[in-house]
């Protein structure tokens, strides 16, 4: 089951403020699919019965170890984005 | 005045060729449309102000004879697939003024090929939902019923085209979202093999799971988008080289040859016993079969024991890949700014207040089954079901080449009909999970109606089939519907 204070350890968990009121909410749907995905646990899927790990093809990809493009050469398009910046860099607040 | 009603890609391109009508004649035609009937469907978040110059570069292109294969054709993109310099929100507060600095591969390969691009369509925010309802920005309404939802959640793009608003969309489809839609509102949508279309440029969700796909009006179009898109590029480790190619010569059948294809379509064992399934799409669902028996197809029951889990695996990887995929949205880099106490409010403050209802239950949902006391009994054990799931499709290829279902279980709901009741929501992608899960392409069909009430409701057939053959996919799809 899941309780009031999972639903805000899980929102402090994703760095997320709810109100008390959509606590409440999440509480319930996340449980009713949690409760849905139970299914699972009837499956026997030891790994020695599914075949042996098998991604279509698909395999990590390293580049060349070298620079990819100019230095500085995106800093102002990316910049641009950042809600706040001073002298070419990105500013958040005070962390010490 | 241009029929765009009956208009194509293929036609487009033999109009705009012969000199019948300009791409600025046909940009203009969609844009009145557009002014038209879009108070009513709310289709698109942004018309884009340069439409009639794209479509001049491309009447000075057209004129050169420089003309590629979509010049001059107008197109609408997702609202989580970036054209470069202007905005990409992902109908989310998020990202409300968030301008793409760079042009995803996707929009790349078409603007490569000549596209005009219209606007940016509506969709659930982050692509979470399976019917538009869950807009930052309000909901889209289904064009043959405007008190009905077009789908999710690329419902804005299924609903332009299903209205003329343009002649072609592309979607996203992470557990549905192209086919779904597509299927709601009466068009053809392709969800490609996972790996075949660069994802480089979209708004990620679940990244073993999306895939960019077209919507269009007939099979012809999706495979002429398809190829426009399709292939390997260096900015996503997961594309392949087109699988197509090396798998072709391996099968006894093939896209080639007219109506003797003789494919073989598998029909899943133990369908009738899920619930809740329309008793019309049921209906229109074996009246598809034999519809396809009587064009020369075989059928077969197959056996895919492990397919039902498929949307129990999906609630949990999905989830998982978006509480990593959302946790870049921090306030700092990008979009949204909500100033907090300190530094570590400032997250808790822009999260909490740029990302909708359902965006946060997932992110919730994710840190759930990935933390440590769970791991095992959710995220691993989803992956092990995965693995059996994919086995499922690999052995029935062994024997059919194509399996069908419907797309959904239902036509296209009232709006705000399930919105209290979100498990019934995500049960309406019962059937279009399982390809994504799986990695394998699926195309959804127009394949009639049920009379509701005095309006048409849209229903649409699934075929799915092994990974790389979406060319057999077109075969059957032109074959089906009489293209």
């Amino acid at each position: 089951m899941i309780e009031i204070k999972d639903i805000e350890k899980l929102a402090e968990l994703s760095r997320i403020n709810i109100s008390s009121e959509e606590t409440q909410t999440f509480r319930k749907d996340i449980e009713s699919i949690l409760s849905y995905v139970d299914q699972l646990k009837m499956v026997d899927a030891a790994t020695d019965k599914a075949a042996p790990r098998e991604e279509g093809g698909i395999k990590n990809v390293f580049r060349e170890d070298e620079n990819y493009h100019d230095s500085g050469q995106f800093t102002e398009a990316l910049l641009e984005l950042a809600p706040e910046k001073e002298n070419g860099y990105v500013k958040v607040k005070k962390i010490l | 005045m241009i029929d765009l009603k009956n208009l194509t890609i293929g036609k487009a391109r033999d109009h705009l060729t012969k000199g019948d009508f300009t791409a600025v004649e046909l940009a203009q035609s969609y844009l009145d449309n557009i002014k038209n009937t879009e108070q009513d469907i709310k289709a698109y978040l942004e018309i884009f102000p340069d439409v009639v110059s794209q479509a001049e570069e491309a009447d000075k292109k057209i004129a050169k004879k420089e003309a590629g294969l979509l010049t001059g054709i107008p197109l609408a993109i997702k609202d989580n697939i970036l054209i470069k310099s202007k905005k990409c929100s992902a109908a989310s507060k998020m990202l409300a003024d968030y301008v793409a600095p760079y042009d995803s591969t996707a929009v790349k390969r078409l603007k490569d090929a000549g596209a005009v691009f219209l606007g940016r369509t509506n969709m659930d925010e982050f692509a979470m939902g399976s019917s538009t309802e869950n807009s930052a920005f309000g909901p889209t309404k289904n064009p043959r019923d405007l008190s009905r939802v077009p789908g999710g959640s690329s419902g804005g793009s299924a609903a332009t085209v299903a209205s003329d608003e343009a002649l072609a969309a592309l979607g996203s489809d992470t557990g549905g979202s192209v086919r779904q839609p597509a299927s709601f509102c009466g068009v053809v949508g392709l969800k490609p093999t996972y790996g075949t279309v660069s994802r480089h440029g979209l708004i990620a969700m679940g990244s073993s799971l999306d895939q960019i796909g077209p919507i269009t009006k007939t099979v012809s179009d999706a495979e002429i988008i398809f190829n426009a898109i399709r292939g390997k590029d260096i900015m996503d480790s997961a594309t392949v080289e087109p699988a197509g190619a090396n798998l072709f010569n391996e099968k006894k059948f093939s896209a080639e040859g007219g109506s003797a294809f003789g494919g073989k379509i598998g029909i899943p064992s133990g369908f009738m016993e899920i619930d809740g399934i329309d008793a019309a799409v049921l209906k229109n669902f074996n009246e598809s079969i034999e519809k396809f028996k009587s064009i020369g197809y075989e059928t077969e029951i197959v056996n895919l024991p492990n397919v039902k889990y498929s949307l129990a695996v999906y609630y949990i990887i999905m989830p998982a890949e978006v509480s990593s995929n959302l946790a870049r949205f921090d306030g700092v880099k990008y979009g949204l700014h909500i100033s907090g106490k300190n530094g570590i409010d400032d997250y808790f403050m822009t999260r909490g207040g740029g990302f909708g209802m359902e965006a946060r239950k997932r992110i919730m949902l994710g840190a759930y089954v990935l933390s440590s006391g769970y791991y095992d009994a959710y995220y691993n054990k989803a992956n092990q079901v995965r693995n059996l799931i994919k086995n499922d499709y690999r052995e029935a290829f062994r024997n059919v080449d194509f399996i069908i279902t419907p797309t959904a279980p239902s036509p296209a709901w009232r709006i705000g009909e399930k919105t209290n009741n979100p498990l019934e929501m995500y049960l309406a992608d019962i059937f279009t999970t399982p390809a994504n899960i799986a990695g394998v392409p699926a195309i959804s069909l127009p394949s009639g109606f049920k009379e509701a009430e005095d309006k048409n409701l849209p229903l649409g057939i699934q075929l799915m089939s092994d990974c790389g053959r979406e060319d057999i996919l077109f075969k059957a799809g032109k074959d089906f519907l009489g293209e």
